[in-house]
Formats: C-alpha cells, structure tokens, sequence
C-alpha cells in the first residue's frame, strides 16, 4: 500500500465525522479545544485524586506531605479499616445506606403508581389531581411550618422524618408521567382487552418498557436521600442517628469530634480516641461518601438525556 | 392537550364516536366505577403533598400571630402584621435579602452563560467517545452532596488545604479562601460553578442537537464561515432554552440555595453569607421565635411565587413557551 506515502504531511488525516463541506480548524481550534477540555476534566478530577490518594495513605506519608498527599507513596487501606470497624462512621454508614434504600424504594414505589394513575387520558379527576401536584412547583411551605408539622407528628428524631416530607419529588412524577404518556396507547388498549386490569397493565406493560426512566428517577430519588443533610439537620437532634452526610459536616467542615454522649458511640475505637480524627482519615470519610453515587452513576448516566428533556419540555 | 374523553370500556372497543363527544362523557359514578384502580394508585401521593406541602402552607398562618408551642396554633394570639413590621424593621433582614439577590444578579452574570460555552465546545467534538467521556464527568459533580462539595473545596482552598500547604512550602503567606468575607461570594459561585454547570449543560446539548444539520451545510454552501453559522443558526437554535432558564433563573431569584450557606455561614460570618434562607433558619427555628421565622418564609415564598407567575407571564409576552405552559 502506497497510499501512506501520498497523503500530504502537513496536514492531519480528515477526521472521518467533519462533514464534507465544513473547513479545516484552524490552529488556536485545534489546539484550544483540548486544551479546554482536559482543564475542565481536571478541574473536577483532580480534587477527587488528591482526596483518594491521600485516604489511602499512611500517617507517615500525610505527615511528610504536610497535608494532602499528591504523589501516592506507602498506600494503605489503614484509614478505612478503623472506618469500618465499628464507631461514629460505620454507624452513619449503615443508617444512610437504609434510609437511602428504603427511601428510595418507597419513592419510586409511589411515583410509579401516581404517574401510571395520572397518565390514562380520560380519566375521573385525573385534572384536578395533576393540578394539587404542579401546583407544588409554585411554592414551598417554608421551613418553620414544615418543622413545625413534623414536630407536631411526633416525627423528630425518627428516621421517617428523613424520608416522609421529602418522599415525592413532582418533578420526577411529572417525568415519569410524560414517559409513560408516550407509550402507544394500543398496547394498553390490546391488553385491556385480554382483561388485563390497570395494576396488571402498568407490571406488566408499562414498567417492562420503562426501565430508563424508572432507572433515571430511581437514581434521582437515590442521590436525593443519600445526600440529605438538610432534613437530618432539622428533624434530627440525637447525634447518634446522625446519617453520613452530618458526620461529613462535623468532621470536615466544621473540624470538630461528634459530641460525646452520643450513644455509647464514644467508647468505640475509630473516632473516640483522638481529639481529631487524622486527615487520612477525614479523607477516607469524603471518598465513602462519594463511593456510592459513583458506583451507579455509570449505569444510568446514559439515560439521563432522555429523561431530562422530558422533565424540561413537560415540567 | 385533548379534551375529548377517551370511552375506554373492554366490552366495547368498536364503539362508534358520538357524534357530540363532550356529551359522551360518562356518568362519573360509572367513571369511578371504571376508574378507581387509577385513584387508588395517585392516592399515596396525594396524601403525601397534602400532608407535608399542603397543610404546612396553611400552617404560615403562624406568621400573624405571636405564636407558642405550648400554646399552639389555635390558641396563639393574632398579632396582625407585628411580626411582618419588626422584620422590616431589622438590618439583618435586609442585609439577608441585599446578599441574596447581589448572589443571584452574581450568579446570572459569572454563572449562567458557562453551560452554554460549555455545550457548545463539547458540541463541536467530533470523536463521540471522547464526548460521552467529558459529558460523564462534567455531570458527576451534580450528583455530590453540597456537604461534600464544600469539604472538596476547602481540602483544596482552605486554610489547611493544598493550595495553602504549597504556598507555604515555597515560602509564601498560606491564603485562605474560606473564610474571606470578601470574596465570598465569588467562591459561592465558583462551587456553584464546579458543582452544576456541567448538569446545566444537557439542555443546551439537547437543543443543540435538535438544530437541523441542513442548515450548516446550505449556510456553508452560500459563504458563512463558522463565526457566521454560529451566529445566525446555533445561537437562534438555543435561543427558545435560553430565554426559558433565563426566566426560570429570574423567578427563583429569592432561592440561592440553602445548604451550601448554612455549611459556610460561621466560616465567613453572617454579614457576608446570610440569605433568606439561612435568616429564616437562624432567626427563627434556632433562636424559637417561630412566629417571625414564619413571617420571613412567607414573605420569600410569596415574593418568589409573584417572581415566578411574572417571570412565566414575561415568557409568555416573548412569545415563548414558557415554564408553566397554558395547556
């Protein structure tokens, strides 16, 4: 082949998707252009290294540093196993990871059936019933009376404080409905006719090809409960049902020990002995926080287009 | 959105159209007879949202009255606009609210038109791996919680962080950007900015992919240079999105978001990082004075309803599509 020898040196090969009639860029493009985006992919990459580097280091190695570790040296997953062998954050672990889970579930749970419910054209009072929902876009209730309701419930201090208020979001209803309005009404109809009630017809139906949408909403509503701090900061006065995101706060931002008295959770050896926790540790706190949206956000990030667009065009 | 209802009886599915169909309408006792699975499964959250929306609006009442727990709602004194007038009278208040809209008008400038550089650049990549792969990462910070994003920032910028800990290696003064109350509220923006402009970023790509490729090429074919075709096609092209988040951003002008200065507030202190928000909190859930907390929130949420309605009617008089369309 001498095809090689013939094309012109100067110039790099034509990139296979430029069409036809676009010109050549131009230096400053062809340069400026990744040079801009690796900046961006550092800007957010590189804090994320430094905090798992350093987590993973040795207290020698943080010493000698003077701080956050850049170049890893003497790795060592020293930090996560006093983490996680019992103590304030093993603790917060396992009550964000349920109030996530069973939060999430229940969500979903209640979005799906609503959504279904509102999206049959036609139906008893489904107008009205939409309209209580977006008219939750227009304003909130503020926080003192929202405080105030679930104090009066008898929900501080619960875990169902953290997953109540917060269980519904309209505009993941509001998605999910235009979804699940765009799937073509024959197939309903045709099951119908095969008997099929309306519980019948969304499992077996309309879930099946709803999987994106549901996947979407269901990390949406993850994220949301994962992430909690707010809710937990007001409804939640114990320090020992404290979820991840408030030991996050006290350690890191504020840099101070949980109080003690929080349950007995002081004799335990992770963090109750040192009158600060060192910062492999306080790193390794960060990185178990951001582990789980990193471990699904793969899965579904491709979805999120399409789910998005709708809430945008529909909402 | 039609309004012809759709008879949806098994037994019947050749039904011939009455020739009037708003006429056709069922009963709604058969409708309900029909429908009442529907019902059941919009049940929960309805009960949801008037519990925990709905009766906790109704609940601001307590804003006019000089309201004690023990007492309770029913039986706290009305004090008429007592709580509204000490409010207006309180520099606090005022500076809450001055910081806010300074943050949102901030925000407007340094922070809204970034997703849209950003879309644009990542729209003009050829390889589609190496977009999906920036895409990926752009959008991850969006899903970390603003507790942590404060952590990042301060591990990087801090007084005890990287940026602090290399000046002091190389024999310079450590900075701390912290806890300046004087740059504040670029550091908000600049954490707003790493966090969401990425997530902001899909809708422009969504419309920019909507734009009909013709278009560039018969634009190349009469003469325009790229500056050209980005100017009289891509940018009309997004123009509908922007005025829609534009309006949008307007009428949430009163919300800057709230944890992310109730995480800062003591760093920087209250002069420079209390907003309605964080007024609402401090005055009146920490300090127990429920009934002036009330009042705060309520002003904010009725002046953010009024933005919002105008900011949509705005829409509307543009000839746009608007957030809450008239359907």
């Amino acid at each position: 082949m001498s095809s090689h020898a013939v094309k012109p040196l100067s110039r790099p090969a034509r990139h296979p998707d430029r069409p036809i009639w676009e010109e050549e860029p131009t230096l400053i493009g062809r340069l400026g252009k990744p040079v801009v985006l690796a900046l961006v992919f550092l800007i957010i990459a590189f804090p994320l290294y430094v905090v798992v580097v350093t987590s993973l280091s040795s207290t020698e190695a943080v010493t000698r540093a003077g701080g956050l570790v850049v170049v890893p040296r003497e790795l060592t997953l020293a930090a996560y196993v006093q983490l996680l062998s019992g103590g304030v954050v093993t603790r917060a672990l396992v009550i964000s990871t349920v109030i996530t889970t069973v939060g999430t579930a229940f969500s979903l749970l209640i979005t799906v059936l609503a959504a279904y419910g509102l999206s049959r054209p036609g139906s008893l009072w489904h107008r009205p019933l939409l309209f209580v929902v977006l008219l939750t876009f227009l304003f909130g209730p503020g926080i003192i009376p929202s405080y105030l309701l679930v104090s009066s419930l008898g929900l501080i201090d619960s875990y169902a404080s953290l997953i109540l208020p917060t269980a519904i979001s309209a505009f993941n209803l509001i998605v999910m409905r235009a979804f699940f309005m765009g799937i073509p009404t024959e197939l309903i109809d045709s099951a119908r006719i095969d008997g099929a009630g309306e519980f019948a017809v969304l499992a077996r139906i309309v879930l099946p090809l709803s999987k994106a949408v549901v996947a979407v909403v269901g990390l949406f509503y993850a994220v949301g409960y994962w992430n909690s701090f707010f809710t937990a900061l007001l409804y939640l006065n114990d320090n020992s049902k404290w979820p991840l995101q408030l030991v996050l706060r006290t350690y890191i931002v504020q840099a101070q020990v949980l109080p003690s008295g929080a349950g007995g959770v002081t004799a335990s050896p992770a963090l109750g002995l040192a009158p600060a926790p060192s910062l492999a540790i306080k790193m390794a706190i960060v990185v178990l926080a951001v582990i789980p949206v990193l471990l699904v956000y793969p899965f579904i990030q491709k979805h999120f287009t399409k789910g998005v667009i709708i809430g945008a065009v529909k909402g | 959105m039609t309004t012809v209802d759709e008879v949806r009886t098994p037994t019947a599915p050749h039904q011939t159209p009455a020739p009037v169909p708003r006429r056709s309408r069922p009963h709604w006792r058969l409708r309900l007879r029909r429908d009442w699975p529907l019902l059941l499964m919009v049940a929960p959250v309805i009960v949801l949202l008037l519990l925990f929306h709905y009766l906790p609006t109704l609940g601001n009442v307590i804003a006019f009255q000089d309201y004690s727990p023990y007492v309770g709602i029913r039986d706290s004194e009305f004090t008429g606009l007592a709580n509204f007038s000490r409010m207006f009278g309180d520099g606090a208040f005022w500076s809450a609210l001055a910081n806010t809209l300074t943050i949102t008008a901030f925000q407007l400038v340094f922070f809204f038109p970034i997703p849209i550089l950003l879309a644009l650049l990542l729209n003009s990549v050829l390889s589609v791996r190496v977009r999906t792969f920036i895409q990926g990462v752009v959008y991850l910070p969006h899903f970390f919680s603003w507790v942590l994003v404060v952590s990042l920032f301060q591990q990087m910028i801090g007084g005890a962080g990287l940026l602090a800990q290399s000046l002091r290696a190389n024999g310079f003064q450590a900075v701390d950007l912290m806890t300046n109350p004087d740059s504040f509220i670029l550091l908000v923006t600049v954490q707003a900015v790493w966090k969401d402009a990425g997530w902001g970023m899909i809708v422009f790509l969504a419309a920019l992919s909507t734009i009909n490729p013709a278009l560039y090429e018969a634009a190349a074919a009469d003469g325009a240079n790229r500056w050209r075709r980005l100017w009289h096609i891509t940018l009309p092209g997004l123009r509908p999105v922007i005025v829609l988040l534009l309006i949008l951003r307007l009428g949430d002008a009163l919300t800057v978001g709230f944890e992310q200065f109730i995480l800062q507030r003591q760093a920087v202190g209250a002069g420079a990082a209390e907003v309605l928000d964080t007024y609402v909190y401090f005055e009146g859930l920490l300090v127990g004075d429920f009934g002036y907390g009330a009042a705060a929130g309520l002003f904010k949420g009725l002046v953010g309803l009024v933005l919002v309605l105008a900011a949509n009617k705005f829409a509307h008089l543009v000839g746009e599509q608007g957030v809450y369309s008239r359907s």
